[in-house]
């Protein structure tokens, strides 16, 4: 039976992982990741989870344990947030071209200067070409459901590749939410024991990742490419796999809200999807055919489904992240696949942990609605201080 | 220990990318001679990415992984704990640095990693420079010596990781030699039968890096410790032991060669012996001094 | 020890960057050299110095620990010739005509 808990998206991820029972844990605190590590510890050090835990001096350290804990023939997980995501980019790219099924939750965070602990995007957003899966997450649920996926998903030998599992700085993260906690022996049966795609063993002696000349190295970039494009069909299948054996679903690489019939479709991550219901089921009441796809898997980008939802429907991409010098992130990637001539609305709102609300996402949706929205802009901008 | 009880296996195989004469590969013939089959390497930038060859040929018969310059010892206690994680734990998890990847950029995941205490062979092999970008300065680059970022001499000494190791409180510290095979082969059998982090750093003289011909290798670094330019010893659980040429250098039992013997022969210092710099041939000397000094302090508070 | 080694599915070598154990990674590096080690075998005393010296492992250590040099991969270096307490070992340009060679020849393909 599953366990019905009331708990904060951090503590749902940890239990996620203890289900998961990865062979090593290796992980550095940084805020709003840290009751992660705490509760890992805590169960590590009680006896309630059989894993190796490293309390290694840097997310750069932590990321690349994770790295020779996965080569040395183990599933491996870490977490870490904004900074530490940072620090780890060299490792993220180590991860990918190794192709080792690291699974990480990285938290959502703004990065500095100045010091802001609250959530957005731009930390996992610039990891974006390094080799890793990401998807983002909006429910409690989704968190726990999407982490055992991750790793069903990472180990696949079609894909091997690590996963970033996102979800946002205390809005997710420490705010306490209802979620079932499914048996573990039910989990067992949904993904399979570790079988590594390749190790590091004495009986059996290679090198990783020596000198690689021009003759070889494009090939085996090609070969990653494969495994991201295949992991679209995967993931989906996944999720379905899922729903069967336990119920709880949301979504394939996107999650549609009233999309069907929809003129103005907003397109988001993370839980502007999910605040945004409120707003399309208020603006659907006066009459507005208004939807919202919440992209879920961001690498591989869901770049077919788009293209067909923008033959149908205006879009308003909202994004909680900003390329300077480019504008919105999500914004950018939904304008590369959408159709020629689909009309695009974008905002950016929410940096640094400024609230979201279902007020202002209505005034986001309503202002494109009637005409008034730009390309690009900026939303709750004010005045110079 | 004699030469001729080494045992004969090779784990670097023959055909590999070592400049010839590179003290490097002769010290992994030694280390992974004492280390055995049921050995894991991790190697960070250094010239040992290079010396295994071009992908999909390798020339070690052990599990390797490359890994990012200053990450070694992070990716080492990874693989351990993976190894704990399936049960095992006997396999050898040996760490083959090189000065950059040790004490400088490699040096927060090696003091982390020592401070864990986690059970590796943690191997500097100490060129003094970074030679495989080009000879280049770094934290072990002794006074004086020219480098492509120091072409009129290194203004600062050397730091001394052995020192800074001890200071980490691990079960087992060492120095070693090139020239002196059994020494480093006892020290890494030592190492190898101990529970814990352990770290060993070897002088590795390096023709080209340090401009002096190369069959010249071995003699280099033999005369860097009959100078005392370079010392041999370990610590073992806090108690100091020095071996070879230096044992008798530390007792007053043998006079250090003088130091221009050892510097003579080699480019990097050159333009030391032209006029006007015979201060800075004093500055060495001086600080030899003060190094041997502090040894002879050292051991008798480490009996 | 870790798990015995049943046959092993080798596909990730090609899609990363797996290389494995092979003599002459780097090629036949005899090639490098410009110069080559002669040993006279009736100096050698067989003390092993040239054999651990070695940077290559080029010089073979065989039964009786009688020793030979490998050619093919030999890079000239001429730490043996140096370290070699009996002057057992001399350096020869390649191609150049020496004394003993036909007693040398022996070792040399």
């Amino acid at each position: 039976m599953p366990k019905e808990i009331i708990d904060t998206a951090n503590h749902i991820a940890a239990e996620a992982v203890r289900i998961a029972k990865p062979g090593v844990v290796a992980a550095y605190p940084i805020t709003p990741q840290t009751t992660i590590v705490e509760k890992i510890a805590q169960m590590i050090e009680t006896g309630k989870m059989k894993s190796e835990f490293i309390c290694v001096e840097s997310e750069h350290s932590a990321m690349t344990a994770a790295i020779g804990a996965s080569a040395s023939g183990v599933r491996s997980y870490t977490a870490t947030s904004s900074h530490g995501l940072l620090l780890m980019h060299e490792m993220l790219t180590w991860a990918g071209m190794a192709r080792l099924p690291v699974v990480m939750t990285n938290i959502n965070r703004a990065v500095g200067p100045g010091w802001n602990i609250w959530c957005d995007l731009n930390d996992a957003l610039a990891q974006r070409d390094t080799g890793w899966i990401q998807i983002y997450c909006a429910y409690p649920q989704e968190i726990f459901d999407t982490t055992i996926q991750a790793f069903k998903l990472a180990e696949d030998k079609r894909i091997s590749l690590p996963v970033m599992v996102n979800h946002e700085g205390f809005i997710m993260s420490h705010t306490s939410m209802p979620a079932k906690i499914y048996d573990e022996a039910e989990v067992d049966k949904y993904l399979p024991k570790y079988n590594p795609n390749w190790k590091l063993d004495p009986q059996d002696p290679l090198s990783h990742g020596n000198l690689i000349s021009p003759e070889h190295y494009t090939e085996v970039r090609n070969d990653m490419q494969k495994s991201f494009d295949a992991a679209k069909d995967i993931f989906v299948k996944n999720a379905e796999d899922w729903k069967k054996q336990f119920g709880s679903y949301f979504g394939g690489m996107i999650e549609y809200y009233m999309c069907d019939d929809a003129q103005y479709v907003m397109v988001t991550l993370g839980t502007i999807g999910a605040e945004g219901k409120v707003a399309v089921d208020k603006l659907r009441k006066e009459g507005h055919k208004v939807g919202i796809a919440r992209i879920r898997m961001f690498r591989p980008f869901p770049t077919e489904e788009i293209e067909k939802l923008s033959k149908k429907s205006t879009l308003i991409v909202i994004d909680r992240a900003i390329s300077p010098g480019m504008g919105g992130i999500v914004h950018s990637e939904v304008k590369s696949c959408a159709a020629p001539g689909t009309k695009i609305f974008g905002f950016i709102a929410g940096l640094g942990g400024r609230d979201v609300t279902y007020g202002d996402i209505e005034n986001m949706i309503r202002k494109a609605i009637e005409g008034k929205a730009k390309s690009s802009e900026w939303y709750d901008l004010k005045e110079a201080q | 220990m004699a030469i001729k009880d080494l045992p004969k296996d090779e784990y670097l195989l023959k055909g590999n990318a070592a400049c010839p004469g590179c003290p490097a590969s002769q010290a992994l013939r030694v280390v992974l001679k004492a280390l055995g089959q049921n050995t894991t390497m991790v190697v960070p930038a250094c010239c040992t990415a290079v010396i295994q060859g071009i992908y999909p040929k390798s020339a070690f018969n052990v599990p390797l992984m490359n890994i990012a310059f200053e990450a070694a010892a992070a990716c080492a206690s990874g693989i351990k704990a993976g190894y704990k994680a399936q049960g095992n734990d006997d396999t050898n998890v040996l760490v083959w640095a090189g000065d950059g990847g040790s004490y400088d950029i490699g040096f927060q995941a090696l003091s982390g990693a020592a401070e864990r205490g986690t059970d590796m062979i943690f191997i500097c092999y100490n060129n003094q420079m970074y030679s495989n970008t080009g000879v280049q300065r770094s934290g072990a680059t002794p006074y004086g010596a020219s480098t492509t970022t120091t072409w009129t001499g290194k203004l600062e000494h050397n730091k001394d990781l052995s020192e800074i190791m001890i200071a980490h409180h691990i079960p087992y510290v060492a120095s070693a030699c090139v020239s002196y095979p059994e020494d480093l082969y006892a020290k890494v059998q030592k190492a190898k039968s101990i529970r814990g982090f352990k770290f060993i750093e070897i002088l590795a003289p390096c023709p080209p890096g340090w401009r002096f011909p190369m069959e010249s290798m071995v003699e280099q670094g033999r005369l860097a410790v009959e100078s005392g330019m370079w010392a041999l010893y370990e610590v073992e659980n806090d108690k100091m032991t020095f071996t070879g040429p230096s044992k008798g250098i530390l007792e007053g039992l043998r006079q250090r060669k003088p130091v221009v013997e050892y510097m003579k022969a080699q480019g990097r210092f050159s333009h030391l012996f032209k006029p006007g710099n015979e201060g800075k041939m004093k500055i060495i000397e001086q600080h030899l001094d003060v190094v041997w000094d502090r040894y002879r302090k050292q051991s008798s508070c480490l009996k | 020890m870790i798990s015995k080694v049943e046959k092993r599915d080798r596909s990730m070598d090609k899609r990363t960057t797996i290389s494995r154990p092979t003599e002459g990674a780097a090629g036949k590096t005899g090639s490098w050299r410009d110069q080559k080690p002669v040993l006279d075998q009736k100096k050698c005393k067989k003390c092993l110095r040239c054999w651990i010296f070695c940077p290559e492992g080029a010089i073979v250590r065989k039964e009786g620990d009688a020793v030979e040099i490998d050619y093919e991969y030999c890079k000239g270096c001429g730490v043996c010739m140096k370290e070699c307490p009996f002057k057992a070992i001399i350096m020869v340009r390649e191609g150049e005509v020496y004394e003993n060679q036909e007693e040398c020849a022996k070792e040399e393909p």
